[in-house]
Order: C-alpha cells, then sequence, then structure tokens
C-alpha cells in the first residue's frame, strides 16, 4: 500500500506542477509566478518550501533520540524568520524585481555586486539541496525497498519537471499544497499521540495492526568480575569483551560482552533450520555457517550464536540485551548473530520504562501541556537508543544498538546531543569549544533564515510590499504551529517504542505506523513530497540566479526575455542533475547537520550585505562584493577544515585545523567585519551609497 | 526588463516601519540571547519547574515560539495603522 499512496502523492504534486503551469508565460511568470500570488498562498508555500525533511523527519529523530536538544533546531529555525519579517520582507520587495541582487544592484548599480550575488544563491543552493536529496534517499529505501539511489534519482527527476516545465508558479503550488499537508498530517498525529497517552502495559505493536508484538529486550542477573562472567543462558560461552571508554576520565564507561549461547532451533525445509531471534524468525541454511552452527543435544536442535550483552559497569549486576549489526572480513553481515535476511531485520527500541507514582502504569488521554510535563518529570524513565561502533580483534566490523535509561527531568532540558555542561576530568578547553559550537549554530539559525536564496525570491511572487509582509506572517505562525507539534511528535515516537535504532530519520513514519498502515503511508507520502518541495524552490532560486544574475553580466550584452526563460529552464535542468549526483555522492551524510551548514554558509554569504545595504549609509559596492566572497570562502573553508569533514576523509578529528563544526561564530562577525574595513576604505570611488533607505540610521 | 530602470516603490510608513520592525527584533533577540546563555551556562535551571507544571525549558522554548507568532502578528497591526488614518498611496 505504500507504494501506491507514494506513487499517488507523487502523480497529485505532478498533476498541480502541470495544472499551474499554464500561468507560467514568459519571463515574469516563469522566474516570480508575475507576481500575482495570493499572501496566504504564498506564506503557506513559504512554510512548505522552508520545512524541509531535515524539520519533518530531522528533528522528530532527534527529539525522540536526544529529548530537547532536537527542539533546540525547531527554535532555532523559526526565530530567523523574525529577522526575515521584521528587516528584510518589505524593504527586499520594494527594492527587487526577481532576485535579491536586483535589491543589491538597484542600490549601487555595479556589475560585480550581481555575479556575487548570484554566485551566493547558487552556493548556498547546492549546499542545501545534497541534505534534501540525501533525505529522499534515506526515506525510499526502507519504505519502498528500493535502494537509495532510485529515491534520489526520482526526485531529482519530478523536480526537473515541475521547475523545468512550470517555473516559479508550478513550484509555488507544489510548496503551498505540501505546506498544507504537512501541517494537516503533524496535527492529526499530535490528536493520536494526545488521545493515546502513555501506557506501559500495552505498547504499539511494531510495524502496525496486526504487526509483531513489541519486543522485551531481557535483562539477566549476571556475576560479573574483571573479565569473567557467569550469566544463566543455555550453554554460555564468553568469547570477547568490548569496553567503550569515558573519553575525559578513560575509565569503562560502558563495557559489552560478546556471548556464544544456544537458541532453540527447528529443522526447515532443505536441510536447513530456523530459530527465533529476539522475536523474529532467522534462517540458517545448512548445519554450520559463518558465525554459527547447529548442535544436537539430548534430541533436539539449537544454534549457537553469537551476540552482544551490556554491562553498566560500576555495581551492576545484570547484562542487558542489545542489538548488532556485524560485518564479517568475508562480507557476510550478520543480524543479531544469525544471517540478515528479510525476515531477521533490526527491531525497534526504546521507550518508556518507569511513570511518576500518580500515573502507575498508564496515563490515559492527556492534554498537550500534561503531556510534556509527564516527560519532564524526574520520575519519568525513559530508555533512549544509543549505539557504538568498534572493529573487533578478528577484523569484524560491529555496530551495537543498546537502550540507555534517563530520567524524564534530563532528557527534557538542554544537554544530550550539545553536551554544554562541564563533565569530570573534562580540560576546560573541551568545554569552551562544546559551548561555542552551540552558540555558534544558535546563532547561524537565527541569522540564516532569512538570507536564504529560496525564501528570498519568495517576496517577488506577491504584487506588494503589504502582501510580502503578511505572508510572511502567515508563514512564522504556520511554521511555528508546525516546531510546536515536533515536540509531540518526537516525543510521541519514544512513548510508542517506535524508534528505529539505525536511523532517527525514520521515527515520525514509525509513530504513524504504530496508529496503522494508512496514516503510515501518508505520513511518508507527505515526507516525499516536502523533499519535492524544498528542492523545487532550491532549484529554482539557483535558476533564477544563473539566468538572471550571472548570465546578464557574462554574456555582456541585452538578453531576450524568451532566452533568459529558456536559460533558466536549462539550469533548472543541470542543477537537478548536478543535485542527483552530489545526493548520491553523500549519502551516508546526516542530513540536519548538513542543513545547520547551509543556514551558516547563507548567514555569512548575504546577511551582511542585506542588512548594511538597508541600515548603513556608507556602504560601497565593493564592501558588498568582499563580504559576499569573504563569507562563502571563509565559511565554507572552516567546514572543509572541521572536526566532522575530518572524520570524513578519513583523519582523526582531534587533528583538525577548525576545532568546532560549526563556523557561524567566525565567518558571520568575519563577513561583517570585511563588509566595514572595504566600504571605509573605498569611500571615494564614486561610490553610490545605501542612502535610498529611509530610516538608515 | 531591467530592475533598476523603475523607481523604488515609496512608501510613506517606511520609516516608521523599519524603526518597529528594528525594535522588535532587537526585543526577540534579547529574549533569544537569554535562551541561548541560560542553555549553555546553566543548563542545570532548564530543569526547573517553571508554569503549569512544565519545566523552564519546555516553558521557555514554547515561549519563544508563541512569542515569535504574537510579535508578528502585533507589528501587522502596527503597520496598518497609520493607513486607516487617510494615507493611501505610496503603495506598489
Amino acid at each position: 500500500m505504500t507504494v501506491v499512496v507514494f506513487l499517488l502523492f507523487v502523480a497529485l504534486v505532478l498533476a498541480v506542477s502541470r495544472y499551474t503551469s499554464r500561468r507560467a508565460q514568459g519571463v515574469g511568470g516563469y522566474f516570480v509566478a508575475n507576481s500575482s500570488i495570493p499572501w496566504g498562498v504564498n506564506g503557506i508555500a513559504f512554510a512548505g518550501g522552508y520545512l524541509s525533511v531535515a524539520s519533518f523527519l530531522g528533528i522528530c529523530g532527534l527529539i525522540a533520540f536526544f529529548g530537547y536538544d532536537g527542539f533546540l533546531y525547531s527554535i532555532g529555525f523559526l526565530a530567523g524568520w523574525i529577522v526575515a519579517l521584521f528587516v528584510i520582507a518589505e524593504p527586499m520587495k520594494r527594492r527587487g524585481t526577481f532576485t535579491f541582487s536586483d535589491a543589491l544592484n538597484r542600490t549601487f548599480s555595479h556589475p560585480g555586486i550581481q555575479l556575487a550575488a548570484g554566485l551566493s544563491v547558487l552556493v548556498v543552493s547546492l549546499f542545501y539541496l545534497v541534505p534534501q536529496m540525501v533525505g529522499a534517499g534515506v526515506l525510499v529505501e526502507p519504505l519502498l525497498g528500493i535502494p537509495h539511489y532510485w529515491g534520489v534519482l526520482i526526485v531529482g527527476s519530478v523536480v526537473i519537471l515541475i521547475v523545468a516545465g512550470g517555473g516559479m508558479t508550478s513550484t509555488t503550488y507544489v510548496q503551498f499544497f505540501n505546506g498544507g499537508l504537512l501541517l494537516l498530517v503533524a496535527a492529526v498525529l499530535t490528536g493520536a499521540v494526545l488521545l493515546r497517552g502513555i501506557d506501559l502495559e500495552q505498547l504499539p505493536p511494531e510495524e502496525g495492526g496486526a504487526g509483531l508484538p513489541k519486543y522485551e529486550y531481557r535483562v539477566l542477573p549476571a556475576q560479573i568480575e574483571g573479565h569473567s562472567v557467569t550469566v544463566d543462558l543455555p550453554g554460555v560461552r564468553l568469547v570477547d569483551r568490548h569496553a567503550v571508554l569515558d573519553r575525559n576520565t578513560g575509565e569503562e564507561q560502558t563495557v559489552l560482552y560478546r556471548l556464544s549461547h544456544l537458541v532453540p532451533a527447528q529443522a526447515a525445509g532443505g536441510g536447513g533450520y530456523s530459530a527465533e531471534i529476539k522475536g523474529r524468525t532467522a534462517r540458517f541454511n545448512g548445519r554450520s555457517g559463518p558465525g554459527w552452527t547447529v548442535e544436537d543435544i539430548d534430541g533436539r536442535s539449537y544454534v549457537r550464536i553469537e551476540d552482544w550483552w551490556r554491562w553498566e559497569g560500576g555495581t551492576s549486576s545484570h547484562l542487558a540485551e542489545t542489538q548488532a549489526r556485524t560485518l564479517r572480513p568475508d562480507g557476510v553481515v550478520l543480524m543479531n548473530g544469525a544471517p540478515d535476511g528479510p525476515e531477521n531485520r533490526i527491531r525497534q527500541m526504546g521507550g518508556i520504562s518507569t511513570l511518576p507514582e500518580a500515573y502507575g502504569r498508564q496515563t490515559g488521554s492527556v492534554g498537550p501541556l500534561r503531556l510534556l510535563s509527564v516527560f519532564a518529570d524526574r520520575d519519568t524513565v525513559v530508555a533512549v537508543p544509543r549505539n557504538t561502533s568498534f572493529t573487533t580483534s578478528g577484523g569484524e566490523r560491529v555496530t551495537v544498538h543498546y537502550e540507555q535509561a534517563l530520567a524524564g527531568s534530563t532528557f527534557m532540558r538542554p544537554g544530550l546531543m550539545f553536551p554544554l555542561e562541564a563533565r569530570t576530568g573534562e580540560p576546560a578547553l573541551t568545554t569552551l569549544l562544546n559551548r561555542l559550537n552551540f552558540i555558534s549554530l544558535m546563532l547561524a539559525l537565527f541569522l540564516g533564515t532569512s538570507a536564504l536564496p529560496h525564501i528570498l525570491i519568495r517576496y517577488y511572487t506577491v504584487p506588494s510590499a503589504e502582501a510580502a509582509r503578511k505572508s510572511t506572517i502567515v508563514a512564522i505562525a504556520g511554521i511555528g504551529l508546525f516546531y510546536v507539534l515536533t515536540m509531540y511528535l518526537g516525543v510521541g515516537s519514544l512513548a510508542a517504542g517506535a524508534l528505529n535504532p539505525e536511523t532517527s530519520n525514520m521515527s515520525a513514519p514509525l509513530l504513524a505506523r504504530s496508529f496503522g498502515e494508512v496514516l503510515f503511508a501518508v505520513t511518508s507520502g507527505i515526507a516525499f513530497t516536502t523533499v519535492l518541495a524544498t528542492v523545487s524552490g532550491l532549484i529554482m532560486a539557483a535558476s533564477g540566479a544563473v539566468a538572471h544574475d550571472l548570465m546578464t553580466n557574462l554574456v555582456k550584452r541585452e538578453v531576450s526575455d524568451t532566452a533568459k526563460v529558456r536559460a533558466g529552464r536549462i539550469v533548472a535542468v543541470v542543477v537537478g542533475l548536478v543535485g542527483i549526483v552530489l545526493g548520491i555522492a553523500f549519502r551516508d551524510m546526516n542530513v540536519s547537520f548538513l542543513v545547520g551548514w547551509a543556514f551558516a554558509v547563507a548567514a555569512s554569504a548575504n546577511l551582511p550585505s542585506l542588512l548594511s545595504m538597508l541600515f548603513w549609509k556608507r556602504t560601497t559596492a565593493q564592501g558588498i562584493i568582499a563580504s559576499i566572497l569573504v563569507g562563502i570562502g571563509s565559511s565554507v573553508g572552516l567546514i572543509l577544515l572541521s572536526p566532522d569533514m575530518w572524520v570524513r576523509y578519513g583523519f582523526d578529528p582531534a587533528t583538525a585545523p577548525m576545532p568546532i563544526n560549526q563556523p557561524g561564530i567566525i565567518s558571520i562577525p568575519l563577513s561583517f567585519a570585511v563588509l566595514v574595513v572595504v566600504s571605509m576604505a573605498t569611500q571615494n570611488r564614486g561610490r553610490t551609497t545605501a542612502g535610498t533607505a529611509p530610516g538608515a540610521a | 526588463m531591467n530592475p533598476s530602470s523603475s523607481p523604488i516603490a515609496e512608501d510613506p510608513f517606511e520609516r516608521r516601519k523599519t524603526g518597529i520592525g528594528v525594535r522588535m527584533t532587537l526585543l526577540y533577540s534579547l529574549v533569544y540571547v537569554g535562551f541561548v546563555v541560560v542553555s549553555v551556562f546553566r543548563p542545570q535551571w532548564m530543569a526547573a519547574r517553571a508554569v503549569l507544571g512544565l519545566n523552564l525549558a519546555v516553558t521557555y522554548g514554547l515561549g519563544l515560539i508563541v512569542l515569535a507568532i504574537v510579535l508578528a502578528m502585533l507589528y501587522n497591526q502596527l503597520c496598518r495603522a497609520p493607513r486607516r488614518s487617510g494615507a493611501e498611496g505610496g503603495r506598489q
């Protein structure tokens, strides 16, 4: 059914696009929908274009896994709209016709400005495009059972059809359609979460409806002395031990024991066996295979497998069951010690283990504030999935997934994903860098939104400055409401125990699945159209930047309107193809943090020039150009030198030249400083100042 | 189609609107900076109970979102006010 609903949504998007593309004639029609979009539609389209998969799937997943820290993205993503509304919207609309570089160019009338601004739009769009494309692939892989690159290819081709065919008009209505659906599905899911409340006795089954009952991970009493373990499992032998060390103190934080033990097996057809592993059926072909053997004891068959058990350390006298994916040197993949297969897949993890006494084992339906206060209670205990990856002495690549117990009061305050508090034994510099990294991200989110190219172009699709303002207000209301709902989707998926420990991005669809297949299919379909809507906006922005800003300057002669539209369509196809290639190349990149980087690049490249044009009379064209170029160069450069990228290159992140991941705190002030210094130095070179802004201080 | 050939649309109230907008941005920035400062330097405060059984983190976070929406609506009201008093020109 998921496939049918998926296709239905894609067909609907294409229908909307086709129906509206007839209005996209001429240069104004193609690039700015003839500036005739009603403000209400434009406002929801703002929301549909802005709320990307990072907002929908990314934030819900982060909240489910890391609690309040995921919500910090929601807060930052919305706060940026304040700058967009109060400072940028109306002046931008009044000064520009097609792109934001028009506005800069009109004020300063210098060919270099349009070139620099066009380039910056292109760079930021591409930066933002990659995570969207990756997100599309992540989505289709588990949902449709097709490879990652198919998702990227489908999104790429559909979007090229939308943008090259219908330009800004189609893009707008596709985004409007998506924004409306996204708000609707988030509201429906939140309502369902509140009605269900929290029930520790009866968790919804995995994979919806009559699916598998939620698996209860075993916790066994064990005697643990150093490297020896005694635990009640049939035929148990200790095979290996792996300790996760605390980075600061070097102490053993958590210890994983690899135990070999017997699991009852039944003879299956063709000389093979089947056994129940964590509630799922695993198939074993023959009497032995890589990592397992069949043993007969007292006339009964058992399969001997190896799996990992977690000891919390300290005085704990228990071993907790985990899940593990093992890639052997011979290329064989084992899931929980048994051959990986369609019936032996990873199981969901996470949930609430204890509620405050007043509630007992279930809350019943709860109000929106009550649900959040139950989660934040110090007597509530939640179990969240965590993982650790390592290579064994035998050369196996192992990822162990386990549940970590946390008090609700810790889960619902900052600190799980961003380590802000100084921990025991942590060097003062590490604490400082962690804090700077966080401040840098919050700064980039606040200042980045109003400088994003696919947001800036939407001021030109409405007829007047007043309509630009009103549509921004509709956007703030819609996006704000959505971000409040993300909190409920996040904690709701944890309460339902519906988390895939391998990818936090699947939390929202899995929450929907816990309410049934229909909601699951619809939610997944909408998540997919979300990618389409955001990517269309980005490609549209890039198309405008190249055809309108770069081409006009590079060709050096008057370009006819028809040629401009044709160039716009060609650029849309090319950028779409580049996006497809990058989406496939960066497939294992984390969606949310890539988006954080795009915000930093946008804020560094564009915001200083936008603000100074409006508020600083002594700004010069040279200052603007320098600021844009330095903003792009420094933010992209710092990202390429960051610890996260160092990991991608295969180096030790501690040796990265740039100590923090988020460049904003350096590149944004730097770009401002360059603007001021260069403007001051070029005051007398026949400048055109920014004095056209009344009220400028 | 050269955009710089047509004059910038005049808006007699732009100065007033800019003033309101800048002040509101500063107000919101202060509240936002406060949030970041508490998160960074006193994260343990965020677990304290604030209002309606919610902790400070949730109250402050949701508060920032609601404040954005309220300020946006208020700004629209303030921008509309001068037109009612008779000025109609200057719009695109």
